[in-house]
């Protein structure tokens, strides 16, 4: 599957699960920002990949869990160097160039974009 | 006291499938309110569209928490695609038919299917249709994504929903 396939039906899976029009998805969106994605609709969007691509997304793997209940990873509101290289490991699709600049614990789900997921599907298919 | 929208639970297929029904009757107060009468027409009781909704949360809501024993705190989290064809007249019964979609440490997706039944005043026939579906989301409150912490108790599933249970012969734990 081309990486543009897998964005068409990712775009499906978006404009289903937030209710959003297929316009406003495009690969830079934010799902929180851009598309108003909220918690719930986190576990909503890996149910409907899972059975969009027929994979299993084990717990964590596609978006981050209690990071900023670890001290360790999170102090004053910011996210760690600690606890970014943490979550670099835990989520290679995701892309924390930007967000390393301003590391704050309010703002790390920014990093999940249309293209963080595409990443992420892509990596999945070609590991199975 | 909890409000209950479902008045019986009547079949139960764990980690799979409920089905409840609720008779629609004229003593409920809210069918004098919705709608009343008006100056330019008479009074039209229909059971409201958002207790329907409520309907059929509690009840994918008993399946997924019984596929815990009642452990987990179950909260409606989302309500997805809402259909409604028909009006649900007093004298009517809704069936309501939930069905587990996924479900993970985290939460389950559900569906269910709204039918109407019809009973004539013959009584020797019975007309059910499907006139609604909907997709409702459910989250386990201890294992929310974000961590935060609940009180210990149980607070969703009290004795109302006990007394449903029992009352329908779903014996068990709780």
């Amino acid at each position: 599957m081309t990486r543009d396939e897998i964005f068409s039906k990712i775009r499906d899976v978006l404009v289903d699960a937030l209710a959003v029009d297929e316009e406003d998805v495009k690969p830079q969106s934010r799902l929180t920002t851009d598309l108003g994605a909220e918690s719930i609709d986190f576990l909503d969007i890996v149910f409907k990949l899972e059975q969009q691509f027929g994979f299993k997304i084990a717990q964590g793997e596609l978006f981050p869990e209690n990071v900023a209940q670890d001290p360790e990873y999170v102090k004053d509101g910011k996210v760690t160097p600690k606890g970014i290289t943490a979550l670099k490991a835990r989520l290679p699709h995701a892309d924390f160039s930007k967000f390393e600049s301003d590391p704050q614990i309010s703002k790390v789900a920014e990093v999940f974009t249309v293209d963080a997921l595409v990443t992420f599907v892509e990596r999945k298919l070609a590991s199975k | 006291m909890r409000w209950m929208w479902i008045d019986r639970v009547v079949e139960l297929q764990p980690r799979q499938k409920l089905v409840a029904v609720k008779h629609v009757s004229l003593a409920e107060d809210h069918l004098h309110d919705h709608f009343p009468a008006t100056a330019t027409g008479p009074a039209i009781p229909v059971m409201p569209a958002s207790l329907i909704v409520e309907g059929c949360a509690q009840t994918a809501g008993i399946l997924v928490g019984h596929a815990e024993e009642f452990r987990e705190k179950v909260i409606l989290a989302k309500v997805g695609r809402f259909e409604l064809s028909r009006d649900a007249f007093p004298g009517q019964t809704l069936r309501y038919t939930a069905t587990i979609l996924q479900m993970d440490r985290i939460g389950a997706a559900t569906s269910c299917t709204i039918e109407l039944i019809d009973h004539e005043s013959s009584g020797e026939k019975v007309r059910a249709a499907q006139v609604g579906a909907i997709d409702l989301m459910f989250s386990h409150l201890d294992n929310n994504m974000s961590g935060e912490k609940f009180p210990d108790h149980n607070f969703v599933f009290g004795e109302s929903f006990k007394t449903l249970l029992r009352s329908s012969g779903v014996g068990g734990p709780w």
